[in-house]
């Protein structure tokens, strides 16, 4: 018998969101959906019980998971990070912002700063081309990034700490 | 349904409705050549995601080209199989599944029987225009099955197979894009997932993606190794296939020259697993006809229907997905395991030495049987009662290796004592064998009468799902039949849910049983292949002059000198076995 | 409009515009209407997007038509005492005519609306999206009812026949001919599915007509689901959308409340409910059948069609996949009738067409206009033209799976047919522009980056072939590319257009095919000359100081991150080329012109 181990309170909410979409297991990205709301991300552990819930298998959980960028199994930073790599902000500059952060970071694309405080990644067209380039701190929206600013964006959060 | 014509390479053709222009071409000659594409008719599988491309042809009025697997003719449809747009795309498109391919073809265990390489050969390629960078995952070595994903071209087959055809769920599509590849949850090892290692996915891989383990290497070393005495037992339907290695026509049986190529081998004994099948009947016929007799006398607690418990990846399969239901399966250990028990012991005593000098290999139509010799409890001091597996292909592999002349050798028996065995044992190759022999020994014991007719040909056939109901004197004896692991879910959702009336049920986890297992040379998806292989099987069972286990003398002597009766206490001791709840659960870690 | 109030000041609340406070500008002005005591007679309204997104965020002053720009919430307390008390217009916020260099006062003499007619967009801007009374007031939901109390299906799928309707997600399929396919075919259980999984990297018009106008969508599907005899409806929309996620659900319940939605609606026998289902990032689920396929829970992975979803679709059921902004016509064509529809807009194409401008122009934003509009009238009229003076070179249309179409397109009337025959195609009605300054070979890069990235890795075309497309151009675009590369290139277009499962994968070269024929010389400099004639492409750049206008300031050696530049003082410097990271920073620091790119 293979253990793998969760906390109660955490299974039992698993359980409840399934239970939620009826334990249909055409409803698995919804699930994963509102899981990944509540944890934050979708370690292995979870999606084993989200496939004991559902029926299905958890190769096939997996593979959902892996499919959708939306999705990640390992935790974001405190604060993530994500550079609209659209059209309109890649015309307008976003490569060299990305590159900024990347710098000043010094992390990749998909990677947490050690602290666990910030963590860098790329998204697609949020739909701000006005502002373009668009970077998102968490919910917050940066439009109009140049190279010069991004140091200013990233001490707004380091600050906080100190506070 | 009516029908309709189309013209395919300027011949007109008429074809049913629903004809894909793969079958239509296929029906005037035109050979159109395919990769991901699988149809096994008889067992009512196809694999059609239209993903490799290769089958693309040209139909006039379409802006693309169509995928000839999967698009159905419609009136009027003219179709160009071979213009210079097709075979550019095709061979296009090949090149770029071959940039992103190993090309150590010199030295893949696929080289030779390889769709991948065989296309490459047929479209003369030469060299790879579009060169770049090519996938690469970690090596998985699980006991009986490699996965070298590098070489994965994502035809879907195995997901097919695991998914579809087999319900076992180890494999699925993941990643997507350049990186999607088929793999087991959380890209882990075959280990970790609920593989029951049943080899169908081996058997349908088209590339070395999916291979068994090989131990032909081990086995010369042993073979030459004068300090060990190697036992080899071969099991029902190797004999059936074997010979299909060496050209011979599917359902040449070749019992006596794979015993005589052993023998040049250099094994020191050459046994029959059919042995040990027949000492299977007579333990799990008994256990049969205890929990009949315990049920029959108003028993509440007995478990009806048994479950036949000779087939590993049967037996991984509801370690895994209903463990509930552990104690329902026949205790009785498979004959391979039954095989290398007796060896030794019974036979190691009668050669008086050690346990740990004496080697004992199987060749066996299957991969789970890799697997199940490596069972912690299938061994004693840490020395296993099996030592290796081999799959029939790796014993052809073996043969050719030594330069054996098979098709030239003459015809030998097995040796005594552990080479004996009878008509029932043979049929445990194909579905529906072992519940026969279980029943013609059963309906003796149980009724004290001689079987008139042995044959019970209402157990025999390949449907999916059968059933049949026994007159044992009397006393209906209602039987159920599965192969492959789809259809034994099916038909072990009705024993769960407790109304299913049968009293025994037979179970195999490959299609067609072990005839179609994972380790026999590759159909490629022509079920013709595995008619003959059966017809093969009960040939050979109608051509012994003993048909019925417990009539087997060599049996009947082991009894006698060494186990006493069966379901004795030795007998558990050594032929039997118990099962382990495989499923993941949650602990709860407050 | 609730007709109480003297005054209305519409305020965006798009994503654009909330991204620059918006919302906190809005309970400013609330804030100040309040301690005014006018808030009975002073309306504000979160609306949907006004589409001049350059210069958001954006209050809208009625009746007087007066148009705030950049609008920030400290200017929230001079609108209220200067505009709302005194009726004067505060000028500084007015939007100035960037030619005339004149102030606007009234948003129907701006450049950006001039030319535009607004049929999906009827509703954005104009009134708040989550109140249902405010869509009812503009004709809201009577279509539903005349389909469903005065007309058969039939006769509405004849009417949508009749006023050319072709769906506005990409190929221009005609939208009455899928509805009647979807009606004649067999089955108990049939779908209506609204696509909403926008993602075109640069097309917005979807998420901004659910944000501005969600009812205009349940309406249509309600009217679809009347004509294909579907009793349920979902919605597959990007989870990247939160905005639009939740005006969509409240529309949902408002409808349902006033029961226009659910069982017999309006006392009729019609039952229709909709659901909203999500994306999870995966831009491949566009593709209706790759849609269909993550709306049941799996992998976004194309399959092969026929089976079309119209006789195979949602859960092996007949389904209608239309997306949000053909959506969004239906209801006007059932209001005011075929004839009137199909007299607006090019022989084959009828109506309007919602385009995203975007990149290097003045006038960002959502913008709508009659079919056949040119190219030229869209760019410099509407759009202002390029951003800081400089020269057009090209407008990619169409997304990843469109063309980049040059100078010599300008006056192209746009419509489904003649963007195709220039190599491109409509798509969802991105457009992105590019002047002198972007390497064209990197925006054909770009698009393959983002195609690989995005390709589901089912069919062998596109999960191999896209990436050594890819590859191809990233050498090309570093140096290392041969003349060779061009046959390559275009044999391996050809094949992945001709062999791909999806139509993902099938248009997927477009970028490369029409940079290929738009800008061949550019693809050349690079292989041949090693030089990018944009300056984008760093590997090729070479930055070099003219001894001539050198004064050995010492600015740049100063300032170079990694030392590369050296020279004595009020001496000529120079660069070591192999030093040098081509940051740019010595450029920028150069008071004297002195350093330059080759």
């Amino acid at each position: 018998m293979a253990k793998i181990k969760l906390s109660n309170t955490k299974v039992e909410q698993i359980k409840a969101i399934c239970k939620e979409f009826n334990n249909n297991k055409g409803e698995l990205i919804n699930v994963l959906h509102k899981t990944q709301g509540v944890f934050g991300y979708l370690p292995a552990e979870v999606q084993e019980v989200i496939a004991e819930e559902l029926g299905v298998s958890v190769a096939q959980v997996y593979g959902v998971v892996s499919f959708y960028s939306f999705f990640t199994m390992v935790p974001k930073g405190e604060h993530p990070i994500s550079i609209c790599m659209g059209t309109a902000c890649y015309v307008r500059g976003a490569e060299k912002v990305l590159d900024e952060f990347k710098r000043i970071l010094n992390i990749q694309v998909g990677q947490t700063t050690p602290d666990g405080k910030f963590s860098l990644s790329c998204l697609r067209c949020v739909g701000a081309c006005g502002l373009a380039p668009v970077v998102m701190v968490g919910e917050k929206v940066y439009g109009r990034v140049s190279t010069d600013s991004v140091k200013a964006i990233i001490q707004e959060y380091q600050k906080e700490k100190c506070s | 349904m009516k029908n309709i014509k189309v013209t395919i390479d300027k011949k007109e053709v008429e074809v049913k409705q629903g004809t894909t222009i793969l079958d239509a071409a296929k029906s005037v000659g035109i050979t159109i050549p395919t990769l991901c594409y699988l149809h096994l008719k008889d067992f009512n599988i196809t694999n059609r995601p239209a993903g490799c491309r290769i089958c693309v042809v040209e139909v006039e009025g379409r802006r693309n080209l169509a995928p000839a697997c999967a698009t159905e003719c419609t009136e009027g449809m003219v179709i160009n199989t071979h213009n210079i747009r097709v075979l550019n795309a095709r061979k296009t498109v090949l090149e770029l599944i071959l940039s992103d391919h190993p090309t150590d073809c010199l030295i893949c265990a696929k080289s030779g029987n390889c769709e991948l390489q065989t296309l490459a050969h047929e479209f003369g390629i030469r060299e790879i225009e579009y060169q770049g960078e090519q996938s690469t995952y970690k090596k998985d070595m699980s006991p009986s099955i490699i996965r070298d994903v590098d070489k994965c071209i994502m035809c879907r087959r195995c997901e097919m197979m695991c998914n579809e055809i087999q319900t076992v769920g180890a494999l699925s599509a993941v990643n997507r894009g350049f990186t999607s590849v088929v793999a087991p949850a959380f890209e882990q090892d075959l280990s970790c997932s609920p593989c029951t290692y049943c080899g169908q996915c081996v058997a349908v891989c088209p590339t070395g993606a999916l291979t068994e383990v090989d131990h032909t290497n081990q086995i010369i070393r042993l073979l030459a190794d004068p300090t060990k005495t190697v036992v080899v037992q071969t099991a029902p339907a190797v004999r059936a296939a074997l010979g299909e290695e060496f050209g011979l026509k599917p359902g040449t049986s070749v019992t006596g020259k794979m015993v005589s190529a052993l023998r040049e081998l250099g094994f020191d004994y050459v046994f029959d697993t059919d042995f040990a099948a027949d000492l299977t009947i007579m333990e799990e016929g008994s256990e049969l006809l205890d929990r009949i007799a315990r049920y029959l006398k108003g028993d509440t607690t007995v478990k009806l229907p048994i479950l036949t418990s000779c087939c590993p990846g049967w037996v991984n399969f509801f370690e895994h997905q209903f463990p509930d239901m552990l104690d329902v399966p026949s205790t009785a250990r498979s004959p391979q395991q039954m095989f290398g028990s007796i060896a030794k012991t019974y036979f190691a005593d009668k050669l008086k030495i050690k346990r740990q000098d004496m080697v004992v290999v199987s060749i066996m139509p299957c991969l789970a049987k890799k697997f199940e010799r490596s069972r912690e409890e299938f061994s004693t001091d840490g020395n296993p009662d099996v030592d290796f597996s081999l799959s029939t292909r790796e014993l052809a592999q073996l043969i050719k290796q030594a330069n054996i002349n098979f098709n030239a050798l003459p015809e030998s028996d097995y040796d005594a004592p552990l080479g004996e065995s009878t008509g029932a044992a043979v049929i445990f190759g194909a579905s529906g064998g072992v519940i026969e022999a279980a029943t013609r020994t059963a309906y003796e014991i149980f009724t004290g009468k001689t079987l008139e007719k042995v044959d019970f040909t209402e157990l025999r056939g390949l449907e999916s799902i059968r059933e049949a109901t026994v007159d044992f004197n009397g006393t209906p004896i209602k039987i159920g039949i599965a192969h492959g692991l789809g259809n034994a879910r099916k038909l072990l959702e009705r024993v769960r849910a407790g109304n299913s009336g049968f009293h025994a049920i037979e179970i195999m986890a490959c299609p067609g049983g072990c005839i179609g297992g994972g380790g026999q040379p590759l159909h490629h998806g022509d079920s013709s292949i595995l008619f003959a292989r059966q017809k093969a099987i009960y040939d050979e069972d109608k051509s012994k002059a003993i048909r019925k286990s417990h009539e087997n003398p060599y049996i009947q002597k082991l009894y006698k000198e060494f186990l006493g009766a069966p379901l004795s206490e030795k007998s558990h001791h050594l032929l039997h076995t118990h099962y382990f709840d495989k499923k993941k659960v949650i602990e709860i870690d407050e | 409009m609730d007709t109480k109030y003297k005054m209305y000041l519409l305020v965006c609340g798009g994503t654009g515009c909330r991204s620059s406070q918006s919302n906190v500008l809005e309970e400013r002005l609330r804030k100040h209407l309040k301690e005014n005591k006018l808030e009975n007679e002073v309306q504000v309204i979160t609306t949907g997007c006004f589409g001049f997104c350059e210069k958001g965020p954006i209050v809208k002053v009625q009746p007087d038509n007066t148009f705030y720009t950049q609008v920030t919430p400290e200017d929230a307390e001079e609108i209220i005492k200067e505009h709302v008390i005194k009726g004067r217009q505060v000028q500084r916020l007015l939007y100035k005519d960037p030619d005339k260099k004149e102030i606007v006062h009234d948003s129907k003499h701006m450049g950006f609306y001039r030319k535009q007619l607004r049929i999906a967009l009827r509703n954005c801007g104009f009134i708040n999206p989550e109140n249902i009374n405010e869509y009812i007031a503009r004709d809201g939901y009577a279509a539903v009812a005349k389909c469903i109390t005065e007309m058969t299906p039939q006769q509405v799928i004849e009417e949508m026949k009749k006023s050319g309707l072709r769906g506005r997600g990409g190929a221009g399929f005609p939208t009455g001919m899928k509805w009647e396919i979807t009606s004649k075919s067999p089955g108990d259980q049939k779908y209506v599915v609204c696509n909403a999984d926008e993602g075109d990297p640069g097309a917005f018009m979807d998420r901004s007509i659910l944000e501005g106008d969600p009812h205009s969508v349940v309406e249509a599907m309600a009217i679809c689901g009347y004509c294909i005899g579907a009793d349920k409806g979902l919605i597959y929309i990007r989870a990247e959308y939160p905005l639009a996620i939740k005006r969509l659900k409240i529309a949902i319940q408002q409808a349902q409340e006033i029961g226009l939605l659910g069982k017999g609606i309006l006392g009729t026998k019609f039952n229709f409910d909709i659901e909203i289902r999500y994306g999870a990032g995966a831009f491949v689920c566009g593709e209706e059948t790759a849609l269909i396929r993550s709306m049941e829970g799996g992998r976004g992975e194309s399959t092969l069609k026929p089976p079309f979803p119209s006789v195979s679709g949602y859960l092996g059921k007949p389904t209608n996949v239309n997306n949000v902004e053909t959506f969004a016509n239906v209801p006007v064509i059932i209001n005011k009738g075929a004839d009137w529809f199909n007299k607006i807009g090019t022989e084959k194409s009828k109506g309007t067409k919602v385009f995203a401008l975007a990149g290097k122009i003045n006038n960002v934003g959502l913008i709508e206009v009659p079919m056949g509009t040119t190219l030229r009238e869209v760019i410099f009229e509407i759009g202002g033209g390029i951003k800081d003076g400089k020269k057009f070179k090209a407008v990619q249309t169409g997304g990843p799976s469109g063309g980049c179409l040059t100078e010599k397109h300008l006056d192209l009337p746009i419509d489904f047919d003649n963007l195709v025959k220039a190599g491109s195609m409509m798509g969802s009605g991105g457009m992105v522009v590019m002047d002198e300054d972007d390497c064209m070979v990197s925006i054909a890069k770009f698009y393959l980056d983002f195609t690989v990235e995005e390709s589901c890795g089912k069919c062998a075309p596109c999960r191999v072939g896209n990436k050594r497309l890819y590859e191809i151009l990233d050498r090309i675009t570093h140096g290392n590319g041969k003349m060779e590369d061009i046959d390559l290139l275009r044999n391996l277009s050809k094949v992945i257009k001709d062999t791909a499962l999806c139509g993902l994968g099938q248009t997927s070269p477009n970028p490369v095919l029409s940079t290929l024929e738009g800008f061949y010389d550019e693809y050349v400099a690079h292989i041949k000359e090693h030089r990018c004639p944009s300056g984008r492409c760093k590997d090729l750049m070479k930055y070099e100081i003219n001894p001539e206008n050198c004064v050995g300031c010492t600015a740049c050696a100063r300032n170079c991150p990694v030392n590369a530049i050296t020279g004595e003082r009020k001496a000529p410097h120079t660069i070591n080329q192999e030093l040098c990271i081509k940051c740019g920073a010595c450029i920028e620091k150069c008071k004297f012109n002195a350093i330059f790119i080759r």
